[in-house]
């Protein structure tokens, strides 16, 4: 199956804003972002499909992740 | 009505300016964020303002944050915000605390204000003010800088939104990689003060149950709904 990854901020360097990348069923955020070669530690908030979702979360076709790395500066 | 505050009308009601004067908004860190959101919210004429922040100022804070300057190196900067303000507008009741907030002096500090803005420079403190906000049923404006990036969310007790922002146990984001530049705090101070004065003043919309991104790099702002 497809899906989207988008990449905000810091994830992006090295990487594309937006990629396509086909997956087997059933793979979950942190599949993706292991593939991406992202340390966990670097995704804060991530989006699937625009709403809240989890590393655990299992994926399916056509769905749109959005990651973010933390912001804690002041 | 003071001259000083002319310029606030029309888009403030004499009545709004009134309820400002009769407002007090806690400020936690007088550093990047907290010396602009500070300065802004004396000037608009936020009646009684709580300066709060247990460091000192040093030469590598003069590149953004807005009250340090070669004189009062090494001076709080909770106090230096208090100097200020006192030059800026004096109808400002202005109170400066220089300790850092914990869970034991947190409710004595933050009770009795009616917002609290996050000001501060790590994810700890942020967690910490989230509850303590809630605790004292307090809305807690919250920003967040590193270099060219920013966010601002307006959380009220119940939300508990920045479990959502940072749901891993880390204490510093990319800014301790990126640093922070002059422009990013000024920008996330500026919408910081803004929801604050809409939450004093009961107007919509806020940015409740929902982020602004910023990416100045791009120039990319974003609000996403947190629901």
């Amino acid at each position: 199956m497809k899906v989207k990854v988008r990449l905000f901020a810091t994830l992006r360097e090295g990487r594309s804003r937006e990629s396509e990348l086909e997956v087997p069923e059933a793979t979950t955020v942190l599949d993706i972002i292991n593939a991406l070669n992202i340390p966990e530690e670097e995704v804060a908030l991530l989006l699937i499909n625009g709403r809240d979702g989890k590393l655990t979360s299992t994926l399916t076709e056509g769905d749109t992740v959005s990651l973010f790395p933390p912001v804690g500066g002041g | 009505m003071e001259r000083r505050y002319l310029k606030n009308m029309k888009m403030l009601s004499e009545d709004d300016i009134l309820k400002l004067k009769g407002s007090k908004v806690s400020v936690v860190g007088c550093g990047g964020l907290g010396g602009y959101v500070i300065e802004m919210l004396a000037r608009i004429g936020v009646g009684k303002i709580t300066a709060i922040d247990g460091d000192v100022f040093d030469e590598t804070n003069l590149n953004r944050q807005l009250f340090s300057h070669t004189d009062n190196l090494g001076k709080s900067k909770a106090e230096s915000a208090k100097t200020r303000i006192n030059l800026v507008n004096p109808l400002v009741e202005i109170e400066a605390f220089q300790e850092k907030i914990t869970s034991e002096n947190g409710n004595t500090l933050l009770k009795n204000h009616h917002v609290i803005v996050d000001a501060v420079d790590n994810i700890a403190t942020r967690l910490l003010l989230q509850q303590i906000a809630a605790e004292l049923n307090i809305p807690l404006v919250h920003g967040a800088i590193a270099g060219w990036y920013g966010q601002v969310t307006t959380i009220f007790p119940e939300d508990q939104t920045l479990n959502q922002l940072y749901p891993k146990k880390i204490n510093k984001g990319i800014e301790s990689e990126l640093g922070n530049p002059s422009f990013t705090p000024a920008l996330v101070a500026a919408i910081e003060v803004a929801e604050t004065v809409k939450i004093l003043l009961q107007k919509k919309d806020l940015l409740r149950r929902k982020v602004l991104k910023i990416d100045l790099l791009s120039q990319e702002y974003i609000i996403i709904d947190l629901i």
